[in-house]
């Protein structure tokens, strides 16, 4: 389950259907009912995003908007600090998936590599938090960044987040199928361990560091629960939670909410889109989603 | 080098390499599971000092008609959710297993909601189903159905947050479908045809049981999510109408953080891991014996 093939993916396999392939197959009639439904919400996010007020309150609905009112999107980030929620939620969002992957890469190497006392109690307990759900954590650690005077600061957002269990876990694993004897020899030849890992461990480990990139990247992005109880001024708001007071405000703007719904949805579609195979295995490794 | 302090350098580098993630996990982890525990032996508005009420906090919870509703809706969505979200990633995934055209555009359709984030399809859903100007009663109109209430009906809001997670989430079984299906060695179906099975019957026969692991693996995931479920519920509903939304995350939530009882409010977390793990345990021992006896 863990070590998905992003690349088979990619292609699809031939089964029977090869030779077939240039006629009309039926399962079009599977796929298309469902690729309708998963599309049509979407497209009419935008299509609901582009229209005036009087056409989005209109039965039957307004399929196609009399003209593209761009206005809608200006006025979104002319009313709201949209492009602030923007900055703060890629800054987190960055500062995470650094922090992540390098103290992961470091906790990782020590547990697949160094002997050191306490490692394997150290290990199980890190590993015991995996299966803990957050809603039990969740308490305290508001406790604990409240006394950390992080409360309603991005610090309350990026320092929990620094490491995760999951990343050195999975690190590990990744780090023990690496053959040794590339190490043994560096460390023969002079070299520290910190040197081993910069030199020859990390470079070997570009799949494994890009899926806890996109891993971390996609979870931080859309973190909802965490925001909404540490982060109550607007200004200090991420994408996500700004997006859900301004739909608390503008309940009846149905155009300038979608508007603002499509700007946040956008960047990190690009981003799916670059990646692809890195989000599709990422997401297979792991399942997390916002 | 010596061994001896090799061994002692390996003892202090080890933990220099290890302990910045420690101590994050330690302190955002380890004491918080710890600190929870004794928390719900408490009675506390996280402002005032901690009064100890030992085992009161899960007493009151059986008798608490909230609660109780919330463990309810929790079942319902969790017994909804899990079937809808595996088989019909399971289907879907069979379908797209294959080379037709436009297949790459028929992946993207169904891979690219699991990136939209949770506010976002809240917001796309809200107005979708909406129940006066939703392009879905317009749509099921023209076939004759409904109007339906959806989101807005106190019977029909909890099915309407089934629909929208399931649309949520069934990229993400499908991408796991489709790796292990791919992972399939052609000579096994390839040998189940020559011996005449029809599609059907290979599926039956051969795909289905191989990919017996991938779907307990699936149901566990998707049980523990959807006993976890917070934010689509929030961001839509947020427990309505009235109280025929509340689950069990969010009556937490406003507990400890809205109305300042965080003691029962960790209670309730404790009551929903010891729930996470008896499910989880159970489908693991009933799945593995169903995974094996089919294989």
């Amino acid at each position: 389950m863990t070590d998905v093939d992003a690349s088979a993916i990619e292609l699809p396999a031939p089964a029977n259907e090869r030779g077939r392939s240039l006629l009309f197959s039926r399962w079009h009639l599977v796929l298309l009912p469902i690729a309708f439904v998963m599309v049509v919400p979407l497209v009419w996010m935008v299509v609901t995003s582009l229209q005036t007020l009087n056409e989005t309150r209109h039965y039957p609905p307004t399929l196609v908007p009399s003209s593209l009112r761009f206005k809608n999107y200006t006025d979104v980030l002319r009313d709201t600090p949209f492009t602030r929620w923007f900055m703060n939620t890629l800054l987190v969002t960055l500062a995470s998936v650094t922090g992540n992957l390098i103290f992961c890469s470091l906790a990782g190497y020590a547990f697949a590599r160094i002997r050191f006392f306490g490692r394997r109690v150290v290990f199980v307990l890190i590993l015991a938090t995996l299966m803990v759900p957050f809603q039990v954590t969740i308490i305290p650690t508001f406790l604990i960044v409240r006394q950390l005077g992080m409360i309603d600061t991005l610090g309350a957002l990026i320092v929990p987040n620094l490491a995760g269990a999951f990343g050195i876990f999975m690190l590990r694993q990744f780090f023990l199928t690496l053959p040794i004897e590339l190490e043994e020899a560096a460390r023969i030849d002079g070299a520290s361990r910190l040197g081993v890992l910069l030199k020859i461990v990390l470079p070997l480990s570009g799949p494994a560091l890009a899926t806890l990139a996109v891993i971390t990247f996609l979870w931080t992005w859309n973190d909802f629960f965490w925001p909404l109880i540490t982060i109550y001024s607007a200004n200090n708001m991420t994408l996500q939670l700004g997006l859900a007071t301004f739909q608390g405000a503008h309940q009846t703007n149905t155009n300038l909410l979608m508007a603002a719904n499509v700007m946040s949805v956008l960047p990190m579609l690009l981003v799916f889109f670059v990646a692809q195979r890195f989000f599709i295995r990422g997401i297979a490794t792991t399942g997390l989603k916002g | 080098m010596d061994v001896r302090r090799a061994v002692r350098s390996d003892h202090f580098v080890g933990w220099a390499f290890a302990s910045p993630a420690v101590l994050l996990i330690l302190a955002f982890g380890l004491v918080p599971i710890v600190w929870s525990a004794i928390l719900s032996f408490q009675k506390t508005n996280l402002l005032n000092p901690p009064q100890w009420v030992g085992l009161a906090n899960y007493k009151a919870l059986p008798k608490d008609p909230y609660f109780r509703q919330s463990m309810v809706h929790s079942l319902i969505y969790t017994a909804l959710f899990v079937p809808f979200s595996v088989a019909g990633g399971l289907l879907t995934a069979v379908a797209l297993n294959r080379k037709i055209k436009g297949i790459r555009w028929y992946r993207t359709a169904v891979f690219v909601p699991v990136v939209v984030s949770t506010i976002a399809t809240a917001i796309i859903f809200l107005w979708v189903l909406d129940s006066h100007f939703g392009l879905a009663n317009w749509l099921l109109g023209r076939v004759g159905l409904g109007p339906f209430g959806f989101f807005e009906s106190p019977n029909g809001a909890l099915y309407s947050l089934v629909a929208m997670t399931v649309w949520g989430w069934i990229g993400f079984d499908v991408i796991v479908y489709l790796a292990a299906l791919q992972g399939i060695p052609h000579e096994l179906i390839e040998a189940a045809q020559i011996d005449g099975a029809g599609t059907a019957g290979v599926f039956r026969n051969v795909t289905l049981p191989l990919l017996g692991p991938v779907t307990l693996f699936l149901v566990v995931w998707s049980t523990i999510n959807a006993i976890q479920l917070f934010d689509e519920v929030y961001l839509s509903t947020n427990g309505g109408p009235g109280t025929s939304t509340y689950v069990p995350v969010l009556y937490l939530y406003k507990m400890a953080f809205l109305n300042g009882v965080a003691g029962y409010a960790a209670a309730i977390a404790y009551v929903l891991f010891a729930v996470i793990l008896v499910l989880t345990a159970v489908q693991l021992v009933l799945g593995r014996r169903m995974v094996y006896l089919s294989a």
